[in-house]
Order: structure tokens, then sequence, then C-alpha cells
């Protein structure tokens, strides 16, 4: 009986010591170091210190060119200031109708990315999921893929004229190759084990290529034309080069022949502003449309 | 009817970058009975996933014949339904949606389906995970939804790849018991593969001891353990009997694997 007694005694004590030694160690645990805190590869950053510093990226960027411009450094034909850019670029919009060439470009890409999408799209999810088309396109494509746009601008007018059509060929041109194999990759990553389990719950090949092969491409997909209007934006100066008498990349050339280069900064801003605003607009809708996917890809 | 009748099947492999070609299963004949829980236990790399593959349809033999039922294996169907051991839920449909997908194929009428999902949401304790995602579930319950989706389509045969493999110990544990519960429930003929002699134990009727390659079953030993079968089971003096019994012989099938040259593998 006294035994009984003392056990739990005994444990009791051992336990405050433990957490007494426990308490101790807290308190003498030493600082990491500003190295290991944000110098360990792959270690997360507090949120707040990341936003800081991606802001941090644009200040810098904008200090440099001020420092540069306004000091006169470089002289102002080869590089204006901040405030000259930005004056330029409101001349243009108020005077000039910058507007209407905003619009004629952002026609132009609309119309190009979305012909490349509707025939590359399905294009790139045969070729992905069977290998009869890939054989058939996918050397091809692939050979094409490297021939620069702007060398079939002589064929385009040939075949096509000066009109818009010709220029948003040249859109489709680049976009269309890319965004095919970029498809294909997606259907033919597509987990096998995907299609395996589909047979075995009893379906057919047509309702395996449409039930699973494309729901389950359609992030990746999505994914892709974001990429590719991304591209389809670094087309415009080669798209309006020729017979153009509207749009981004016409000012800008015209612009060149006068050396008015605060409005070739002020053209080239618009255009990465616009490329930064169709980029958001698609990762809006892949949340939107896949909320079950783990996330949007950088 | 639904037994399985694997007669004199090889599978040869064609070899890569000109090596001699890989006969991953040599010469196996099995007949699994109606309603008998067959367990395939092998060293990896043994083919008894190829096996299992062969018996849903998924690739066809070189040579030799699949019956079940009586019917030969032309190819993939519904009777023969098929759990992975990589969690195979499709992301973009919840959880009441995956289990319903082998109905919808068939078009069965809206209620139809709901009887039936519902009834396996209760069996496997998902309820209140119906219109949840598949990722934003654990692996055990993940798993647990692939085995009633199988279950939904009410196939005359279970083909289970590893199923538990990729779970914790923990996991596992609870996961085996749950299958033994719902397998004396509807006694539905299982081909179960993994390389876990305790799960092999546990969950068969009859476990068969592949060797290395080329794949060929080694023995056949019934598990004559008394249903049903609970955890208890795992700590029975019959239970160890029997594992220490299939551990030695895959034991030796592993050390005459590591042994054999690399080239004379193919020609067995």
């Amino acid at each position: 009986m006294p035994q009984r007694d003392g056990t739990p005694r005994a444990g009791y004590q051992s336990t405050t010591v433990a957490q007494a030694r426990v308490r101790e160690s807290d308190v003498t645990l030493p600082q990491e170091s500003w190295i290991a805190r944000y110098l360990t590869p792959r270690r997360s950053i507090p949120s707040s210190v990341y936003t800081i510093l991606s802001v941090l990226g644009f200040v810098g960027v904008l200090a440099i060119w001020s420092a540069l411009s306004y000091t006169r450094l470089v002289k102002p034909l080869f590089l204006p200031t901040p405030t000259e850019a930005l004056a330029a670029l409101w001349e243009l919009l108020v005077r000039y109708g910058f507007l209407k060439d905003i619009w004629a470009s952002t026609y132009r890409i609309l119309a190009g990315f979305a012909i490349a999408a509707v025939v590359g799209v399905p294009l790139g999810v045969l070729m992905g999921s069977f290998k009869l088309f890939e054989a058939l396109f996918e050397r091809l494509i692939g050979v094409i893929r490297y021939l620069p746009a702007s060398a079939f601008i002589p064929l385009f007018i040939l075949w096509i004229g000066i009109g818009d059509a010709q220029k948003i060929a040249v859109i489709v041109f680049g976009s269309f190759f890319p965004l095919v194999l970029l498809v294909m990759d997606v259907a033919a990553n597509v987990p096998r084990d995907y299609l395996d389990i589909a047979y075995t719950l009893g379906a057919s090949r047509w309702q395996v290529f449409w039930k699973v092969l494309v729901p389950a491409s359609l992030p990746g997909i999505v994914d892709s034309l974001r990429t590719i209007l991304g591209w389809a934006w670094t087309y415009l100066i080669v798209a309006e080069l020729v017979a153009a008498n509207a749009g981004i990349g016409y000012m800008i050339i015209e612009s060149q022949r006068y050396i008015e280069t605060p409005r070739i900064i002020a053209g080239i801003v618009t255009i990465g502003i616009l490329g930064l605003v169709s980029d958001t607009i698609f990762k809006q809708l892949y949340k939107w449309l896949f909320p079950y996917a783990e996330r949007v890809n950088p | 009817m639904s037994d399985i009748l694997i007669d004199h099947v090889e599978m040869m492999f064609a070899g890569q970058r000109g090596m001699p070609p890989v006969i991953a299963l040599q010469d196996i004949s099995l007949a699994i009975a109606d309603g008998e829980f067959a367990c395939i236990v092998g060293p990896s790399g043994c083919g008894k996933s190829t096996l299992l593959k062969a018996v849903a349809g998924l690739v066809r033999p070189t040579s030799g014949r699949i019956l079940v039922g009586g019917r030969l294996v032309l190819g993939p169907g519904a009777d023969r339904g098929m759990v992975f051991q990589s969690y195979t839920l499709y992301p973009w449909l919840t959880v009441r949606q995956n289990i319903e997908f082998g109905l919808q194929l068939r078009r069965l009428r809206r209620d139809e389906r709901r009887r039936i999902s519902d009834h396996l949401l209760t069996l496997m304790g998902l309820e209140g995970f119906a219109n949840a995602y598949p990722r934003a579930l654990s692996g055990g319950m993940q798993q647990r939804v692939a085995i009633a989706r199988a279950l939904a389509n009410d196939p005359e045969v279970l083909l289970m790849d590893e199923p538990f493999g990729a779970l914790d110990a923990q996991t596992r544990t609870v996961m085996q018991e749950l299958l033994t519960t719902i397998w004396e429930q509807y006694h539905k003929t299982v081909l179960f593969v993994t390389h876990d002699i305790d799960e092999a134990v546990f969950l068969g009727d009859v476990v068969y001891v592949m060797t290395a390659r080329p794949g060929r079953i080694r023995a056949r030993v019934v598990i004559e353990l008394p249903r049903p079968r609970t955890f208890a089971t795992m700590t029975s003096e019959a239970f160890i009997k029997y594992r220490n019994q299939i551990l030695a012989m895959i034991h030796e099938e592993s050390l005459r694997a590591i042994q054999q040259p690399v080239n004379k593998q193919a020609q067995g």
C-alpha cells in the first residue's frame, strides 16, 4: 500500500523536472542568423517581406532609369526621363487617338490568338492522345516552330494582301505551332492509370477520350493558352511592320522615324501593361474554372 | 459464376535498345473459385501487377488465356473492377461524382445512382464528404473512395493492385479490416496483389507466392484462419506460422534474384 502512494508522486516530480528543463532551453534557444532565415534554399520568407521585395524590383528599375535620365548622364535622345515618357503617353492618348491604336492591336492579337486556339487546341489534344496524329504532325510542327514569323511576311503579303488579315496571320503563325506542342504535352501527360480505371469501369474509347482525357487536360490547356497569349503580344511589332495605319506597333515604328524616343517607351510600356492584364484575366479564369486544381503555375 | 481461370499465361516484353526480350510472366496457371479472396505476393518486379492487368484486360498475354466466369478475357470491362496503388480518383469530380462515374457511363437514372452512392458513402464512412474534391481527402480516405467507385459498378471480380501500399502502417491496418468486413458481406471474387506478407495472410483465403523474374507461381498456400478476421487474428499463433512459412519462401526468392546475373534474367 505505501508503494501505491509513492509511485504517482515520484512520477509527478519527474514530470515537473522535465518541464522545467524544457522551459529553460526555450529561453536559451539561440537566434537564427539573418543568412539562415533568408538564404536557405527553398525556405519560405514572410509574405510581407516577399511583397516589399517584389515592389522593390520595379522601384529599382525606375530608380536606375531616373538616375540615368534626370541627371542627363544619358542623352534624352536615347533615354528620356520617366516624366517625359508619361507625358508622351498622355499626349498620345489625348491628342493622337492612341486608344484607337490600342484597340487595333488588341483586336489583331485576340483574333490571331482565337484562330490559333480554335485549331491548335483540338489538334494538340489529338496529337497527345493518339500516336497516329502525333506521328503525322509532331516532327513537322517541330520544324515549322523554328521558322521566323517575320520571314513569312513577304509570302503572307503575296497570299493575303496587306490588310488586317496579313497582320493577324503573323500572330497566328507565331502562336499556333508552340501552342499545339504545349497542348500535346498536356494531353500526353494525363496519367495512364486515369485511362485504365475508366476502362475497368466500363468506358468505351470514345468515353475515355471525352470523359477522362479532355477534362483531365483542361487546366493544362488553359495554362498553355495563357502562356501563348503572352507570347502573342511579343509578335505585335513584327505584325504591324508592313503597311499598317494604326496599332501600338505601328505607332512605335512611326516614332522611330521621327526619333520620338518618349513615345517609343510609352508604346513599350503600354504593351507590357496589356500583356500583364491579359495574364491576370487568365489566372482568374483558371481559379474560377478549376476550383479543384492545385495552383496556377507562376 | 465468376471464377478466374488463368491458363498457361506467358508475358513477354520486347527488349529495348538491342537487349533481349524480357519474360515478365512464365507459364502461370491458377484457378480462383467464385467468391474466393486470393492474394498474390512476390518480390518487387516479379510481374504480379502485370498479371493483374492481364486479368483486367488492360494488357494481352503473349500466350495462354484468361477466363473470368467462363468467358475469355479479350479486353477491359465493367465486370472486373480495379483499384490501383496510386490515388486514381479524378480530381475534377467530387467524391460522389467519382463513385458514380461507372454508373454515369451506363447512363443509370439519377435517383438510382444516388441510392447506390449514398449506400457506399455510408459503408465506407465517407458521409459528409460527398461534395468534397479528392485533394481535400487523406490518402486512406481517397482509397476508400476508389474502392467505393469500383464496388458501385457491382463487378463480379475485384482486382486490387497494392491498394494500401502507399498508406502509413496505422491507416493500412484499418483499411485491411474494413476490406475484410466488406468482403465478408459481399463475397465477391477478389484478386489482391501485394508485397506485404502480413496483409496477404490476413486478407486471403489462399496466397500465391510468386518468384522473381521470370515471374512464376512457386507455391499456393491455403490460409485456414477462421473468419470473421479481426485485429486479434494478426497476433494468433497460426497467423505467425503462415507468415513465417511465406516469408522464408520470399526471402529465398529475393536472394536468388540478387544472385542471378543480369543478362541471364531474360532467358530464365
